[in-house]
């Protein structure tokens, strides 16, 4: 990948209109460089999540500027036409809960994104089998999601994000269900990751644990976002 | 691109499993009353063509002898005899009664036929045991499904008939199984009343000024006579010669006798369009009730299915899942539920029609139509799903 990472200039969104308006985002600007990995923090109702859906293309931003590798997405109003092609190429989910197909073993779980692209199996197969050698759950591979610790769930939910290459993976509190060692273990792994495949990962996140793991944070309070440099410290 | 909806009915088989068969139930007995009605059809499709007859002569502006009563002369087959194109003509009675079987008794169509020998209309055109009617008294040959066996006695009126013969599928319209006797015991069989019922009747003759006239001898014993006789028959069946048609035939016997003639394919009519038409219609009602409940229970059942999968919609939606794809998901599922549930129908139609104690028919025909009519009803009963489905934002597997 090439280009910004992702890069977000005076985002606004504003749900219902008149007197009853709410401006959930302000002017919201943030940049993600490939290979980084940072979080989103804010105490609830602050915008994290409108953020989140605005830049999964999943609601459509007011007003503002939006670039994904060196595509202009969104420059007060979509400038690409089919929002689930981009959803599905060029980002990437993880999510608080893993929210993986119950009735699909690991290794479709993850391959089924390629397949939707229209990729032949044995090849979407593949690469996901490589992705989860990569995240050392290549020994689940035929699993079901139900037989799979929470950990390894995860670990699943990550290689989903990742195997369509995209320039940007948005993480909802990705470690929220895991204790703490588990939690360090999934920040590795993207760190990882987002350095292997220069992704850019953004992950919201209210965790105590994993905050001073980053190194550079956003915090969100009222719409608008603040940097900050965070402590990163290295994760064991 | 792997068959979500596949997967997804592995991964709970048990619960597709279960709801088909109960599914299938609902089609078994659907596709059982298709074959009740079809059976109806049949049987009277069977009789006209075990009658033997190519044209039913009646009485004038009847609809006899099968859907209305109808009594003709019994010497007037004579005169139909004669007429040119008349290849056989014999006369029939009809008379539907309970006949004593051991302890029990058993509904069947008495059918008296007239003397003659295998082959003249009327007569059971084959025996699958025993032999046809050789005496002019006494004896009968029946339907094996009355539940006779060669040599059994069974009891009409006040007499008794020696099974001779048996015979498969000799039914009326109503399927009631047949049983031969000769013409004149029948005969007898319509009007034999009671030995009081007779004694009473020869008191109120006698009593009657007008039948015993003290100057007229031997007046009282013929109108007591003429009582106690019947020389009706309810229909005289007709054989056409080879080179006739139905119409040239019947015209002179409407004009010359003054009687109502039937072809076949007015005999047809009759008995298809009015005697079971009440019956068919109370059939078409079922079905459509039955294929009412059945789209409700698949609507039901996949919209359930649908709602449990609400979460991994949003996230097949978020990851980029075409609309069209989770619509053929959930459609594929609806078919798949509706094939099990036609398949588990028409095994059990199958095994239970034989059960049933009137003739159940089914079709290769009715199985099509009802094959197709589960498919349309399944996929129709998906829509709601879908509906659901397509409507699911895919904001929702975005937590806040």
């Amino acid at each position: 990948m090439s280009g910004h990472g992702i890069r977000i200039e005076g985002l606004k969104k504003r749900y219902g209109s008149g007197e009853t308006a709410v401006d959930a985002l302000k002017g919201v600007d943030m940049q993600v460089a490939p290979g980084e990995v940072v979080g989103l923090i804010g105490p609830s109702g602050s915008g994290k999540s409108t953020l989140l859906k605005c830049l999964g293309a999943v609601i459509t931003p007011t007003a503002g500027r939006m670039t994904l590798g060196n595509d202009v997405i969104y420059d007060d109003g979509w400038k690409v036409r089919d929002l689930r092609a981009l959803r599905r190429d060029k980002i990437g989910f993880v999510f608080q809960a893993p929210y993986l197909i119950p009735f699909l073993d690991v290794t479709d779980n993850v391959a089924l994104l390629p397949m939707l692209a229209g990729v032949p199996n044995d090849e979407s197969r593949r690469r996901a089998l490589e992705l989860l050698t990569a995240l050392d759950v290549q020994h689940r591979a035929r699993a079901m999601p139900a037989q799979l610790s929470g950990g390894e769930q995860q670990r699943v939910a990550i290689a989903r994000g990742l195997i369509n290459r995209p320039p940007v993976i948005l993480a909802d509190e990705p470690t929220a269900p895991l204790d703490s060692e588990r939690a360090m273990a999934v920040i590795r792994i993207l760190n990882e990751m987002a350095q292997k495949y220069e992704t850019a990962i953004i992950v919201v996140t209210h965790d105590e644990k994993i905050i001073p793991t980053f190194k550079r944070i956003y915090h969100i309070r009222d719409g608008v976002t603040y940097e900050e440099a965070g402590e990163g410290k290295s994760i064991t | 691109m792997i068959s979500l909806a596949g997967r997804d009915i592995l991964h709970t088989w048990g619960k597709f499993v279960f709801t088909g068969v109960g599914l299938g139930l609902l089609i078994g007995v659907t596709l059982v009353m298709a074959g009740v009605y079809r059976g109806m059809i049949d049987d009277g499709k069977a009789l006209l063509d075990n009658s033997g007859a190519d044209l039913w002569v009646v009485q004038k502006d009847t609809l006899g002898p099968y859907a209305e009563s109808s009594s003709v002369y019994d010497d007037l087959w004579r005169g139909i005899r004669t007429i040119p194109g008349v290849a056989a003509a014999a006369n029939i009675t009809y008379l539907t009664m309970q006949v004593a079987k051991g302890d029990k008794d058993v509904r069947v169509m008495v059918v008296g036929i007239m003397a003659g020998e295998p082959g003249l209309p009327g007569w059971p055109p084959y025996l699958v045991a025993g032999r046809q009617i050789t005496r002019g008294h006494y004896e009968a040959v029946a339907d094996i499904a009355t539940g006779f066996k060669l040599g059994d006695t069974l009891t009409i009126r006040r007499n008794h008939y020696t099974v001779v013969g048996l015979t498969r599928r000799m039914v009326s319209s109503g399927g009631d199984p047949m049983v031969f006797i000769p013409l004149k015991d029948a005969q007898e069989a319509q009007f034999l009343k009671d030995n009081d019922a007779i004694l009473m009747q020869r008191r109120r003759t006698e009593a009657n000024p007008a039948f015993n006239r003290p100057g007229v001898p031997g007046l009282l014993d013929a109108v007591i006579a003429s009582q106690t006789t019947n020389n009706y028959v309810n229909a005289v069946l007709v054989r056409i010669a080879p080179g006739y048609t139905p119409q040239e035939v019947a015209e002179p016997i409407r004009r010359w006798k003054r009687l109502t003639v039937y072809d076949r394919a007015q005999m047809e009519g009759i008995l298809i369009g009015k005697l079971i038409a009440t019956a068919a219609k109370q059939i078409g009602m079922f079905l459509v009730i039955l294929a009412a409940v059945s789209v409700a229970i698949i609507a039901f059942i996949i919209y359930t299915l649908t709602m449990d999968k609400i979460r991994e919609i949003a996230v097949l939606k978020l990851i980029g899942t075409r609309n069209r794809t989770i619509a053929a998901m959930i459609m594929q599922q609806a078919l798949a539920l509706g094939l099990i549930g036609f398949a588990v129908g028409k095994i059990t139609a199958t095994f239970a029609a034989p059960l049933f104690p009137k003739y159940v028919l089914l079709i290769s025909q009715d199985a099509i139509v009802g094959f197709i009519a589960v498919m349309v009803i399944s996929a129709l009963a998906s829509l709601a799903a879908i509906r659901m489905a397509l409507k699911v934002d895919p904001a929702e597997a975005i937590g806040g």
